[in-house]
């Protein structure tokens, strides 16, 4: 299913926040470094996950992604074409292609409209198809979906999670997009509810080539769902490969405390305390060098020095080039 | 670990009001747990897991319900038949709470030694200079740095990690034998969750506290738990030892639940999926409450109560199937 071209390409994408101080606030006394330098793509048909503790960025990217939020610096282009050059054309187009579901179905969806209508509005500000057109295509993706068509005429109070998560999903389906941006989709829901949407999201991957930036913190389910998965810190990437690998052989320091720190359902493995110092720092005034040495268990003297760079070690596969990491990777291969 | 139960709760059931009539949150729900035990309580939203906890504390207003049967036995004194002013004298000294999110279980406008304080004052009866002690020795004991300094923190200055940590602090100030953990580290990232989690475990290695651990997240359950009561529409379906539930589930729910769980060292195509969503309360099926969603059920199971049956050592599940369908 995946095409060599990225659908989705960010190039040192950065979006910093001023912050004002001084008499009367009046005054830029600096900036909230909320993504700073991201470059990664995504292809047709492809899952990229992105992974990292609150406040990494990772909400940030998804906004940057969809155009809520625009880049202090850097590009996005989407088909190869960069998002801030678009016309008023090329931006209905980009709307239309690129979707998103979010976390929480009890807030994502508008009380007081029914579902019939919630489902098609994306259609009807897009201005597609006719009204008894859209209502056949509202049946359509309900059904796809695994919801019943009668059910259009009812409101989002009268469903549970699961089936509004159907909803928000149906309503993302509903202008044929080729990007959904998934941000926490399943974590709000109940347990034996969560393998119900994920088989879903799944399936329409399968059977549309929908591509998805996920956002998600539950390792095992970014395992599970995607080809591609990103690791952030204080709003940098510090590793990138495909999901399979990065779990096998987790190469950072912050990805190895990551993958430590998640729960295994295997009775018996010991609860091991990551390693790590203290609690992420703020990134209005992020730590010189590499942004994780003050917490990273293996961090040499020079980590505080200089900034480390993503470099490909394997195909596919980045990993912050830091002493510490060169000196594990060597260590590993011994 | 000695093997005398701290808590033995016996046949609980809580209702609670529901337009003219009553539904019951908490049905019949018996278990207990030893000092230096750690007993899960796995459900999902609405299977009663909170309730329980707030029955055995009495602590569920008189507007929403109340409890209307069994026993809750805490080191020998059945909390039950105690009156308000002698409850108020067991709740928080001998058994504490901790709540899933510490930026609202704390009071935003009071300093956290003040709150911390509060409890030990209150407890243990200390004032002045020894009070003092005690505060900052509270908070080193959660592992809170510095904690001369950040008795004079307001909650907001601190991450989730640490409010939670203070939270801890106030539900250890009993010191009780028995905390009930409900959810505390749902709202903390995963390596925060599991210096917490590492936290709870060495206090309970040093002073034999039972907790009991309310929790959605087999991972958790797998981790620090050393047996387990799942839940569902108020009853507990099973009750094992947590290696035996993992490796012989005999529930048909808690079988699909956890096979329904992607796991983060092996690979599955496609993951086990439950049809249909919990019951309602006020809606429960006739029989067993599960029927509309097990892969098993036959007629029996949707006409009369499942039986309770015996599966093991220390090891339970209701259900018509391991009853051989009452043939």
């Amino acid at each position: 299913m995946a095409t060599d071209a990225p659908l989705l390409e960010l190039t040192d994408v950065r979006k910093h926040y001023a912050v004002s101080g001084g008499p009367l606030g009046l005054k830029t006394v600096g900036a909230v470094r909320a993504v700073d330098g991201l470059s990664f793509s995504v292809r047709a048909g492809e899952t990229l996950s992105i992974v990292g503790e609150s406040g990494c960025g990772k909400t940030t990217t998804a906004r940057l992604i969809l155009k809520l939020e625009e880049p202090t610096a850097g590009a996005i282009s989407f088909e190869g074409r960069r998002l801030d050059t678009l016309d008023a054309a090329g931006l209905r187009h980009f709307r239309g292609s690129v979707q998103a579901v979010f976390q929480d179905p009890w807030s994502s969806l508008n009380p007081r409209m029914t579902v019939g209508r919630i489902i098609a509005e994306p259609m009807i500000v897009q201005a597609r198809l006719s009204r008894q057109d859209r209502q056949d295509r509202v049946a359509e993706l309900m059904t796809q979906v695994g919801l019943r068509r009668e059910q259009a005429e009812l409101y989002p109070h009268q469903f549970s999670g699961g089936q509004r998560q159907r909803i928000a999903i149906a309503r993302a389906l509903s202008v044929d997009p080729k990007l959904i941006v998934l941000d926490e989709p399943v974590s709000a829901l109940d347990v034996s509810i969560r393998a119900q949407i994920l088989n879903l999201l799944k399936d329409l991957q399968d059977r549309l080539g929908l591509s998805y930036v996920m956002i998600a913190h539950h390792l095992a389910t970014v395992r599970h769902m995607s080809h591609h998965v990103a690791v952030m810190y204080l709003g940098q990437l510090v590793e990138i490969a495909p999901g399979r690998e990065l779990f096998r052989r987790p190469l950072h320091p912050y990805t190895q405390a990551l993958y430590s720190a998640a729960l295994s359902t295997h009775v018996g493995r010991p609860l091991s305390e990551p390693a790590l110092k203290g609690e992420i720092p703020s990134p209005l005034n992020p730590p010189s060098g590499c942004r994780f040495h003050p917490r990273c268990p293996h961090a040499l003297a020079e980590c505080s020095a200089s900034e480390p760079a993503l470099v490909e070690i394997e195909p596919g596969r980045r990993v912050q080039d830091c002493s510490c990491v060169r000196r594990l990777i060597s260590a590993a291969a011994k | 670990m000695s093997s005398a139960p701290v808590l033995k709760v016996e046949g609980l059931v809580t209702e609670l009001r529901s337009g003219g009539g009553s539904v019951r949150a908490v049905d019949d729900v018996s278990f207990e747990i030893n000092a230096g035990e750690t007993l899960g309580l796995v459900g999902e939203s609405g299977s009663g897991k909170s309730m329980t906890c707030l029955s055995i504390l009495r602590l569920i207003p008189s507007s929403v319900g109340r409890v209307t049967g069994g026993r809750v036995v805490l080191e020998g004194t059945d909390l039950m038949t105690l009156d308000e002013a002698q409850m108020r004298h067991h709740r928080g000294r001998r058994i504490s709470i901790i709540l899933q999110d510490p930026m609202t279980s704390l009071n935003p406008v009071l300093r956290i030694g003040d709150q911390v304080g509060e409890a030990i004052k209150l407890y243990r009866g200390l004032e002045g200079p020894a009070l003092r002690d005690a505060i900052v020795d509270g908070l080193r004991a959660m592992r809170i740095p510095a904690p001369e300094q950040r008795v004079s923190a307001y909650p907001h200055e601190l991450s989730g990690g640490m409010r939670q940590r203070v939270g801890a602090a106030i539900a250890m100030a009993g010191p009780p034998a028995v905390l009930i953990a409900d959810e505390p580290t749902t709202a903390l990232d995963a390596t925060v969750q599991s210096q917490l989690l590492a936290l709870l475990k060495d206090v309970q290695r040093e002073t034999g506290l039972a907790i009991l651990f309310v929790t959605h997240d087999f991972g958790i359950v797998a981790t620090i738990c050393d047996r387990v009561a799942v839940m569902y529409a108020g009853r507990i379906v099973e009750l094992a030892p947590v290696a035996e539930l993992f490796a012989n589930p005999r529930h048909p729910y808690t079988e699909a639940l956890l096979r329904s769980v992607p796991d983060l060292d092996v690979d599955v195509e496609r993951l086990y999926s439950i049809e249909g969503q919990p019951p309602a309360l006020d809606d429960l099926p006739a029989g067993c409450s599960f029927a509309p969603r097990c892969a098993y059920a036959r007629d029996v199971c949707r006409e009369r109560g499942p039986p309770r049956i015996e599966a093991g050592s220390l090891h339970h599940a209701s259900c018509w199937k391991l009853a051989g369908y009452g043939d």
